[in-house]
């Protein structure tokens, strides 16, 4: 075995190396505060792997851009920020629809609109979720270290090649700028997935048809399969039909995909739940404010304990009911004005009082901040 | 259907949607015509395309086909050619497609020099929405949103993509196909990006808001306005004041994309001298 070596790392630049470890040898992006980096390091990275790195002229022309490498067996991946994630959403929707595997890495600013480039927010919780329109798969994870950016990226990588959904690598301003002290693994423990492809003649080949795994097996285009992508809905075939039938039986697997892998793709840590009388519900930055605030009430011998979603999107529902039955408080804080909120107080209103504590103004939530709300909810 | 073009077809796809008279079948002909006199590998040949009525033909033609998001396709033919140099690329886009929503991905496309063979339709309307007024719908005509003649200036598009770099550009139309197969043809020899604008016809709604009875009036006016650039250079300025060219209107080779972008991986790949 080589060496493993302590490395100091930004957020940023572990999911480049994520991203590179898992196989990603094609990028297409446009520069934006705070995600810069990222393209940056790509460029200089990726032709020294034989792989390509391109700046598009627009965030929507990155997101097109990089579907199409995909089409040709490439794992890709592209990253932004705000605005271009925003500008991006045509298309996330378009690799839904074809289920085109890619990964969009955003790194979260405060929004709307420019808002701050350079201040952190947790805003687009739910742009991740329902940023394009109709009812559409996604997959959204959430780093809340440098470490994590490099596990969940390769994470992100392997769950768009097997389930041929886009994945969200939900970073923000912190988590991407921040410097830790990390050991990567080695490539050679790393477990990458590959995309199904298919071993049928191209005469016998459904590009949409599946089996009891929803997935459908993907032919790199030219290799002689001669398939045909589009957005409008289609049948097994590939092909637009106009059949009320065939757009239920498609939007239905689409979104059974989820459903089906939801257990394979539910990440969470429960730290300090044993016997957690009141449980904070935080991810991202904001799950380090609320990992201090703990240490500190649990001295003053306050049971709390904290349940951290990696996955955000499908929300591991089942494990935060669990420990909501024990709870006495849910207690989410989070730099929005209430986002995953919303999910969570679903989850958990019949099973005990969730409050959330929010911020959008660019500033982190404080250990304190958190330590007060906790306060509050006990008198 | 001339029988030596059928295998290029999905022919359980037809017949197609467009209506009829409109000029697309012939210029789709056009395209596969000029991809049989070619010594190109059907099994690498992609077809791309946006949306709008054009945007439909990939689907009848039997290759790897992609119909992507409206405006978008030349940035998804960029990732496939990209990724993937060998393969033969074209892209099949609307005036609009192209013109409006997807100028900007039209000029950088054409400024990079990527290798994509971008066939235009040019209906000078937005033919699938119902007839409204495109970027080369001309000045003082009509469309459903120009009820009373179009303000805005239209563009020429050939033009447009020799100044943003394009190293092959030429225009036929649905009349003169023998010479829009033969463009088809040398844009696909050009290494880089070739622009081959088809003028096509869209009776329904084009023709109809701008006294073209039928779709063989609008032959017709194809070929009473159209005049060969080889000719044109013989003829004074007012016997073109006008009319449009057609033929090869730019060949001027430069360093494609996708090859200098090889050469820079030779360069810094690891392992490599
Ligand atoms: C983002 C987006 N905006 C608008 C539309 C609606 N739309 C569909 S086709 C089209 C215009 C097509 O015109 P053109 O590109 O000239 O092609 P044609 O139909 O004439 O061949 C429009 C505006 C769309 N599909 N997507
Ligand atoms: S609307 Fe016009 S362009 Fe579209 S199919 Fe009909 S004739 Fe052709």
């Amino acid at each position: 075995m080589t060496d493993k070596k302590a490395r100091l790392l930004q957020g940023n630049h572990a999911c480049t190396l994520g991203a590179l470890a898992a196989g990603v040898r094609f990028y297409a992006g446009y520069p934006i505060t705070p995600s810069t980096e990222i393209a940056e390091i790509m460029s200089e990275e990726l032709p020294k792997l034989g792989g390509k790195f391109i700046q598009m002229e627009d965030e929507i022309a990155s997101m097109a851009c990089i579907l199409g490498a995909s089409l040709t067996g490439k794992k890709v991946l592209t990253a932004s920020s705000g605005p271009g994630i925003s500008l991006k959403q045509e298309n996330i929707g378009f690799a839904a629809m074809t289920e085109i595997p890619c990964v969009i890495v955003n790194v979260q600013r405060l929004g709307p609109s420019t808002g701050g480039p350079t201040s952190p927010a947790q805003g687009d919780i739910m742009q991740a979720r329902w940023g394009t329109h109709g009812d559409h798969p996604i997959i959204a994870l959430c780093p809340s270290s440098v470490k994590e950016c490099f596990d969940l990226t390769v994470t992100a990588v392997n769950f768009t090649e097997k389930y041929r959904v886009p994945v969200y690598l939900m970073l923000d301003e912190i988590v991407g700028h921040m410097r830790e002290k990390v050991v990567l693994p080695n490539p050679e423990e790393l477990e990458l997935v590959e995309r199904k492809k298919p071993t049928c003649a191209p005469h016998e080949y459904k590009p949409y048809a599946t089996d009891e795994s929803l997935i459908p097996e993907m032919a790199d285009f030219g290799t002689g399969y001669k398939w045909h992508v589009t957005g409008l809905f289609h049948d097994e075939t590939g092909f637009p039909s106009n059949s009320s039938q065939v757009a239920e039986r498609l939007m239905s697997r689409l979104m059974n995909k989820i459903e089906k892998y939801k257990d394979e793709i539910c990440m969470w840590e429960e730290i300090q739940t044993d016997d957690a009388e009141l449980l904070l519900v935080a991810y991202g930055c904001t799950a380090r404010s609320a990992q201090e605030a703990i240490k500190l009430l649990r001295a003053e011998g306050i049971k709390i304990g904290l349940f951290k979603p990696k996955t955000i999107w499908p929300f591991p529902e089942l494990p935060l009911e669990k420990l909501a039955q024990q709870a006495k408080h849910v207690i989410v804080p989070e730099m929005n004005l209430g986002q995953l909120y919303y999910e969570i107080d679903r989850i958990c209103k019949d099973k005990a009082q969730v409050s959330g504590l929010f911020k959008a103004n660019g500033e982190l939530i404080t250990p304190g901040e958190i330590i007060a709300k906790v306060k509050e909810v006990l008198s | 259907m001339i029988p030596e073009l059928e295998k290029f077809f999905r022919v359980n796809k037809l017949p197609h949607i467009w209506c009829p008279g409109c000029g697309n079948g012939i210029i789709t002909r056009c395209l596969v015509e000029a991809i049989s006199q070619l010594d190109i590998d059907y099994d690498k040949t992609i077809v791309i395309s946006g949306i709008g009525c054009s945007s439909r033909a990939p689907g009848y033609m039997n290759f790897d086909t992609l119909h992507t998001t409206h405006g978008r396709a030349l940035a998804f033919a960029t990732g496939v050619k990209l990724a993937n140099p060998e393969l033969t690329v074209f892209v099949i886009t609307g005036d609009g497609d192209a013109t409006a929503i997807g100028g900007n991905h039209f000029i950088h496309a054409a400024r990079r020099n990527i290798d994509l063979n971008v066939i235009l339709y040019n209906n000078n309307i937005y033919g699938m929405t119902g007839g409204q007024g495109s970027p080369l719908t001309p000045t003082g005509h009509f469309s459903t949103t120009t009820p009373y003649g179009s303000v805005d200036r239209n563009f020429d598009i050939t033009k447009l993509a020799i100044a943003a770099g394009a190293t092959y550009v030429a225009r036929g139309t649905a009349f003169h196909d023998k010479l829009l197969t033969d463009c088809i043809k040398k844009g696909v020899e050009n290494k880089g990006f070739s622009l081959i604008e088809a003028i096509t016809m869209c009776p329904i709604s084009y023709g109809r808001k701008n006294n073209f009875a039928t779709p063989a009036n609008m032959l017709e006016w194809q070929k009473n306005n159209a005049i060969n650039v080889k000719a044109a250079q013989k003829l004074p300025p007012e016997k073109i004041a006008g009319k449009f060219l057609i033929g090869e209107l730019h060949n001027e080779p430069y360093a494609e994309y996708t090859a200098e972008y090889d050469k820079l991986i030779a360069k810094y790949q690891e392992g490599a001298k």
